[in-house]
């Protein structure tokens, strides 16, 4: 059997399981203080000053502030707008201001009970709206971050004429990653003043480049290193630059290795949440239902400060339309400053905002023109050939029709939504019920020009006694990159999985891959490593004279080839597939060089008594090119399906004043295995010819699905269209009662 | 972890007697008995510099004794050991219902009734079963013991009136007859460990005719303590469950109760929802078999 396409067991299944994985809290760091951090309980104001309570044993702790960061005082990403801790002025709820070390963890804790700070308040901007109509300017010249534009035809002309226009606004809202482990780092000096970080990561390179600036060091002089982690969802992609800073600073200041380790509570109010969306609709219509135009406004809150704000709008403008070919396009999209903690990455990166509002407004459509919303997709999905809005010409891969007839087919839906009408009419019944659906794309790898910038790095290690080590920067986090990149190799070696390791992220050992984000961990990093093996095989028949069979022949061949070396180091570089193109100014172009595509069918009832919903049903399919490890990618497919209703049905960052007021798991409500039923997952395979042995990006797509097929359902069960997201009980109570009112009107 | 154990004392007694004169002389102390409340307070520092009092090797208080009047459980009897219970689930079934409901199996397994009681949450679970039994809390301290009527136990939210170094010991429910129709209702925020948007339960008798003999409502979540339904009930007595009754009693509800909005949920459901399940309780469409 060929490793890829076989579910192999996981490299880091059997220390997990046995709990000898170790996480960085599990980490014995010798001598080393823990770090807590003081933080802004305003949402804006200015700092005045700061009071310690004389009664606390200060002489025992180490205090870190502005003024003691030897270089640059900014989070370096896209833009340098914030500040490593706050100086002078806050502009967010829970900013760092000081930080404070204490060899034992529970005084450091108590520390915080014990530092007040003066804060001056200035009156904060806490909604989108408010910040659009620049009730006061909080950021740059307009508190807008990011304007992307998107042209296609002559969407005003078009819709000036259309037979049937169609109007919708659809809000989505915050979400918090709950990934299991909690934000964490350690940091110390080595004699020769090189700093090392260690944590829970994403991006090692992204840390590694934003210490630079802040400690004033060369990259030969930083070093991170990255520990077992236990989750990501994208919230751990820019926030460890943060914490790496935090806990290096105060490493600095002590002359002491620092660990930091956040507890839930202060991980939630403090670390990046999904961006909350506005998404207006205009869309013209045959009358018979096919696409003639779509303008689409789109804004986004980022928060305080930039973070990825401006590529996570990229990611979302592209996916506006959905997957669907629309002669007219216009597209405006903005993302905007608020005084709330930084919003940022999360699985999805602006997409799953956009095409909650592109798939809901097919509901409507399809209520307006009196039609099968499915009937209306396939009418207007793309295909080979399709324009997008960019411009793009979909020339392979494309399996929109696909996916959808398959979630058709197997939610029975015409059957099913049948049967539900007949129950819904029986006032007998406790439930009302329904079924909805939605279809959607996503491109993989990051967007646009941002592979060829990367300039990604990956390979393979080959040491005397033939032992082949993939090295990467890609980090596993619970996601299975580990043995997917081994299984790449070991495919393309020609041995067997068993006998292909994974090094360690570190960037002393391993080259920059690039981030593990964008769903490009298998699509571009293994197509790198494939390209290595691919190099190393050459090598090893060049160097045995003939390709090597069996693993003594491939021992000696890897013996031949070290020579008097103790490993051989073979990477590769990443390059655009030929024929793509992207105006990274004017939006014009291709994009991404392939897209999954995703269908989603969920059936549900709600409760006539108290308004919950229970699923009954969840069934999606979805392409991924190929899989190179099924039981990974179905369970890739099955977490993000869970992370989407629950998205969609009971998550709700509730603030106050700009600060969370509910930073638990106990009231920050996600899934448990009670509320999901069992996902159903069929995986497509429609082959991208970029991609290491067909493969496309797997680890987004599942949460863009959920949140419209939950909303089409409940509003097939009750008749209630509910364009904003989390769809509470409490909510459809409230539009029940509104609707129970307007009939008694009538 | 911001607890900080280094800062607490730790009080752990090894029968009845020997705690009931810790609880005496440390009136401070907090009883722990399953802990999984105290736990959630630790973890975030809340208990620093407390001291605790450790009830968990009271075997004593562990027991569950059934009499021809009614059922006595010990204060550290456990919602698990209550649902599989054989005799709680024949003659209370509403309590069994509803500790089955209390978090997910872990604190079902730790969790115990009179923590639950002694916690006084809003959100207790077990609160508007405990109401509708008509349960008699038996309290001690080392000078002696009283029994109060559940109704007179909760002061307000996470405040009892329990006199200082007072310790709860069991709780008595006395038996019903057999009621002709009966509910246990929890609208969670999911459906496991979850807390209560609010929590219902109900006993109904009714004459030969069909009009009410007795209706026991109460409601959890809705209000700082939990409620029964006094001007409902009272206007149900004798009356037959018409539509235009049912609606009244619905309407009368609003009476006894004063939900509020908070993360959790709106007072508009909230009292929706408790309506929603008062009606489809007296009209015989909600029933806990």
């Amino acid at each position: 059997m060929r490793p890829v396409g076989e579910s192999a067991p996981r490299k880091d299944g059997p220390d997990k399981l046995c709990g000898a994985a170790r996480y960085i809290d599990d980490h014995p760091i010798p001598g080393a203080l823990f770090g807590v951090t003081v933080r802004s309980r305003s949402a804006s104001g200015r700092i005045k000053g700061v009071r310690f309570d004389p009664s606390f044993p200060w002489a025992e702790c180490v205090v870190a502030d502005a003024r003691d960061i030897p270089g640059k005082n900014a989070v370096h990403l896209l833009g340098d707008d914030q500040p490593l801790l706050a100086d002078g002025v806050v502009r967010h709820a829970f900013e760092p201001v000081l930080l404070v070390g204490h060899p034992d963890r529970a005084t450091a804790w108590r520390a915080l009970e014990n530092v007040t700070l003066e804060i001056e308040p200035i009156e904060p901007v806490l909604t989108m709206e408010d910040s659009v109509s620049r009730k006061r300017v909080i950021w740059g010249d307009d508190n807008v971050f990011k304007t992307i534009t998107i042209k296609k035809g002559d969407a005003a002309a078009a819709l000036a004429q259309a037979p049937v226009v169609v109007e919708g606004v659809y809000r989505v809202p915050h979400q918090e990653q709950a990934y299991i482990e909690n934000q964490g780092m350690s940091a110390w000096f080595e004699e020769d003043g090189t700093l090392v970080v260690m944590g829970s990561l994403q991006c090692p390179y992204y840390v590694h480049k934003a210490l630079q600036p802040i400690f004033a060091l060369p990259a030969e002089k930083v070093r991170v290193i990255h520990a077992v982690t236990g989750g990501g969802f994208g919230g751990k992609e820019e926030y460890p630059n943060m914490l790496g800073g935090h806990a290096a600073l105060l490493a600095l200041k002590a002359k002491r290795p620092v660990k930091m380790i956040y507890d839930r509570t202060e991980d939630m109010q403090a670390t990046t949440k999904r961006h909350p969306a506005v998404v207006r609709h205009r869309t013209g219509l045959t009358k018979d239902g096919r696409l003639l135009a779509q303008e689409i406004d789109i804004l986004m809150d980022g928060g305080a400060y930039m973070t990825l704000s401006p590529v996570v709008l990229s990611r979302g403008i592209l996916h506006a339309t959905g997957p669907y070919e629309c002669p007219n396009v216009s597209v405006l999209a903005r993302s905007v400053a608020t005084n709330t903690p930084p919003n940022g990455a999360f699985r999805g990166f602006g997409a799953p905002q956009t095409l909650f509002a592109a798939e809901m407004h097919w509901e409507k459509i399809a209520s307006v023109l009196g039609k099968d919303p499915v009937d209306l997709r396939r009418r207007n999905a793309v295909k080979v050939g399709s324009v997008l809005a960019t411009g793009q010409v979909l020339k392979e891969s494309v399996s929109a029709g696909k996916v959808l007839e398959t979630a058709v087919k197997r939610s029975n839906w015409t059957a099913a939504r049948r049967a539900h009408a007949r129950w819904n009419k029986d006032p007998g019944k406790p439930t009302w019920r329904g079924l909805g659906l939605s279809l959607v794309h996503h491109g993989a790898g990051f967007t646009g020009n941002g592979e060829v910038y990367l300039k990604s790095r990956a390979g393979l290690a080959i040491d005397r006694a033939g032992r082949v080590t993939v090295l990467a920067g890609s980090t596993e986090m619970g996601q299975g990159a580990s043995s997917t990149l081994a299984q790449i190799a070991a495919d393309a070696l020609g041995v067997p999985y068993g006998s292909v390791s994974v090094e360690r992220p570190d960037t002393a050992r391993v080259p920059d891959s690039g981030p593990t984000v964008a769903s490009r961990t298998t699509m571009v990093v293994g197509g790198l490593v494939r390209r290595a093996a691919s190099d190393l095989r050459t090598a090893l028949a060049k160097a045995a004279g003939r390709a090597p069979s069996g693993a003594p022949a491939f021992r000696r061949a890897a013996r031949k080839l070290c020579g008097a070396a103790s490993e051989r180091r073979f990477l590769a570089e990443y390059e655009r597939p030929a024929g793509l193109t992207f105006d990274d100014v004017n939006y014009v172009g291709d994009a991404y060089g392939s897209y999954g595509f995703a269908a989603c069918a969920v059936e549900l009832e709600v409760d006539r008594t108290t308004f919950e919903v229970r699923l009954l049903r969840v069934f999606t399919a979805q392409d991924v090119g190929k899989a190179v490890n099924p039981r990974v990618v179905e369970g890739q497919i099955a977490g993000g399906t869970v992370q989407g209703l629950g998205w969609a049905l009971l998550e709700q960052c509730v603030y106050k004043d700009g600060a969370l007021q509910n930073p638990r798991l106990t009231d920050y409500v996600i899934p448990t295995a009670l509320d999901v039923p069992d996902i159903e997952v069929a995986i497509v395979e429609d082959p991208y010819s970029c991609g290491p042995f067909g493969a496309k990006g797997v680890g987004e797509m599942p949460m863009d699905p959920p949140g419209p097929a939950v909303a089409a359902a409940v509003f097939n069960a009750t008749g209630l269209f509910l364009p904003t997201l989390p769809i509470l009980p409490e909510r459809i109570q409230e539009a029940a009662d509104e609707e129970a009112a307007r009939r008694a009107l009538k | 972890m911001r607890g900080d154990a280094g800062s607490m004392t730790y009080l752990r007694p090894r029968d009845p007697e020997e705690a009931l004169r810790l609880a005496g002389e440390c009136p401070d102390a907090l009883a722990l008995a399953g802990g999984t409340d105290i736990m959630v307070a630790w973890n975030a520092g809340r208990l620093n510099g407390r001291s605790i009092l450790d009830l968990s090797g009271l075997d004593d208080w562990r027991r569950v004794s059934t009499t021809r009047d009614g059922i006595d459980i010990g204060a550290l009897v456990t919602h698990a050991q209550l649902i599989r219970h054989r005799e709680l689930a024949a003659g209370w079934p509403l309590l069994a219902a509803a500790c089955a409901t209390v978090g997910g199996p872990q604190i079902q397994a730790r969790g115990t009734l009179g923590g639950n009681i002694a916690n006084a949450s809003p959100a207790g679970d077990t609160f508007p079963a405990l109401a509708v039994y008509e349960a008699r809390v038996r309290v001690r301290s080392s000078r002696g013991g009283r029994e109060l009527p559940f109704a007179e136990v909760f002061a307000g939210v996470k405040r009892t009136h329990l006199a200082p170094g007072e310790l709860i010991v069991s709780v008595h429910l006395p038996r019903p007859p057999e009621p002709d129709r009966q509910l246990f209702r929890k609208v969670g925020t999911r459906a496991a460990q979850a807390i209560s948007k609010a929590v219902a339960a109900g006993l109904l008798w009714t004459d030969s005719g069909g009009s009410v003999r007795e209706l026991r409502f109460a409601l959890g979540s809705m209000a700082p303590t939990v409620r029964r339904l006094r001007r409902a009930e009272e206007f149900l007595r004798g009356r037959r469950l018409d539509k235009g009754v049912v609606s009244e009693a619905a309407r009368l509800l609003e009476e006894d109760v004063s939900p509020i909005s908070d993360v959790r949920s709106t007072a508009a459901y909230r009292l929706r929802a408790s309506q929603n399940i008062l009606r489809g309780f007296l009209e015989g469409r909600l029933e806990t078999p």
